[in-house]
């Protein structure tokens, strides 16, 4: 009988594991469930480009490889339980799915702020229809409450800004992007936002939305009342993985894989991309969720292969997983990047190059040893510092 | 095999060259200059390089 692999999530990760299932020699059936009604497309436009000017869901679609053409999408309808033992997955149309291999590609969802208030006028960035619904509304001079100062918060501040709103970010930190960057070049980072004209209200959260039918400002936790046309609450994410409860899963934060992304153990269960917590051999044995964007593809082309090996179709993989952690953001001009895990290097920050309110390139150290970098410009000595991190034995 | 990027996307972050360093090279502009038409030996690396492209901007024809 043919096989059948579901794939549950229909992003960037279930696409990267369907074509590493057909790259490894898998010939048997692939389902992809996805609860959005589009194929698989490229997020981290939706918060720069895709709020400046109309982005069609065509421009932002991954290109589907040949090997990929034969798969079945299901799209426009999630995943709603699974019973792993079983080998069943059930979907919100009722459908239920058997299949021998399941993927864990559902990824997250933006956290949304347990305060009252009105819902009409607030946003959140990390759907198509998401970016669609918040450019519909950024306009100069609107006045745009950011609530967050992550990525995603520095970005849409960004991108609001240099649309010609006015813009403040409230955010609990000291600092715009407190963690990776540490204080040193968060406060950099700010200086960069404020001379653009962004304010920023740190070390403070919101206590309430106001308005009646639609939101007219916030209150924040020291008792200061802000107006805002459009709120953005850019506070971390929440990992899809309720689907997976009843079958005695640690889902306390994302789904806990061995060190070659099967489920807890489970042979025939893998997880990929953000939702997966996976321990890396290159730091630690801690497993860790990573919410960067090389991420999908570098589980997938590992978790691929410790699925068709558990189904008895092809060997086990030949090294351990540690994916070297890379990430950017473009702000303005500014374009961040980074590459290994600066949060491990925090205690021991040093200026490797440049200075903090120019190019810079920052190293956060362990032990004395380099375990991460960040680079604001700098591109030509990227490659550089990537490849010394690369060198860096990984203790299997 | 034929490469081709759109420049009009691409903004030059460099992702591909650690992919494939013999096709993609960031200039000393720091803009991204590249092989057409590489050897086909080079195909697993040009679609990895594809893969890892922030921007999605590198198509791979024949």
């Amino acid at each position: 009988m043919t096989q059948r692999i579901v794939i549950a999530g229909a992003s960037m990760g279930g696409l990267r594991a369907a074509e590493r299932l057909r790259a490894a020699g898998f010939t048997g059936e692939i389902v992809a469930v996805g609860d959005e009604p589009h194929l698989p497309y490229n997020r981290p436009p939706l918060s720069k480009e895709a709020l400046a000017s109309e982005v069609t869901h065509e421009a932002l679609a991954f290109r589907l490889r040949p090997v990929v053409a034969d798969v079945a999408w299901r799209l426009g309808v999630p995943v709603v339980s699974a019973d792993l033992a079983a080998r069943a997955v059930r979907l919100g149309d009722g459908t239920e799915l058997a299949c021998d291999g399941l993927v864990v590609a559902t990824g997250m969802r933006p956290r949304r702020l347990p305060v009252p208030g009105p819902a009409a006028g607030r946003h959140v960035v990390r759907t198509l229809e998401d970016a669609r619904a918040l450019r519909a509304e950024l306009r100069p001079g609107v006045n745009v409450l950011v609530i967050g100062a992550g990525f995603i918060g520095c970005e849409v501040a960004a991108t609001a800004r240099t649309l010609g709103a006015s813009v403040t970010v409230v955010a609990p930190e000291d600092a715009p992007m407190r963690r990776p960057l540490g204080a040193g070049l968060g406060a950099a980072l700010r200086r960069r936002h404020e001379e653009r004209g962004v304010t920023f209200l740190l070390g403070r959260t919101v206590r309430a939305f106001l308005g009646e039918e639609r939101v007219t400002g916030a209150e924040l936790s020291d008792g200061a009342r802000l107006d805002a046309d459009v709120v953005v609450e850019a506070v971390g994410s929440v990992a899809n993985t309720e689907w997976l409860e009843g079958n005695g899963l640690d889902l306390s934060d994302g789904v806990l894989c061995d060190e070659a992304l099967r489920v807890e153990g489970r042979p025939g269960v893998v997880a990929v991309g953000d939702v997966a917590r996976f321990p890396n051999p290159r730091y630690d044995g801690v497993p860790r969720r990573v919410e960067h964007w090389s991420i999908p593809t570098d589980t997938a082309k590992h978790a691929a292969v410790t699925l068709l090996a558990d189904l008895g179709l092809g060997d086990p993989p030949a090294g351990p997983f540690a994916p070297l952690p890379t990430f950017w953001s473009d702000q303005y001009d500014l374009r961040l990047q980074s590459f290994g895990a600066p949060v491990l290097g925090e205690d021991d920050i040093r200026v490797l190059e440049g200075d903090l309110d120019g190019e810079v390139v920052v190293g956060y150290h362990r032990d004395g040893e380099l375990v991460g970098v960040v680079l604001i410009g700098m591109a030509s000595a990227a490659g550089r510092y990537r490849a010394a991190l690369n060198r860096a034995p990984v203790a299997a | 095999m034929k490469v081709i990027v759109d420049m009009d996307v691409c903004k030059d972050h460099g992702q591909c060259v650690f992919s494939a360093p013999e096709v993609f090279q960031i200039n000393e502009n720091g803009r991204l200059v590249y092989e057409a038409e590489p050897d086909e030996s080079l195909r697993d690396a040009v679609e990895e390089a594809a893969d890892v492209c922030p921007l999605q901007a590198i198509t791979i024809e024949g």
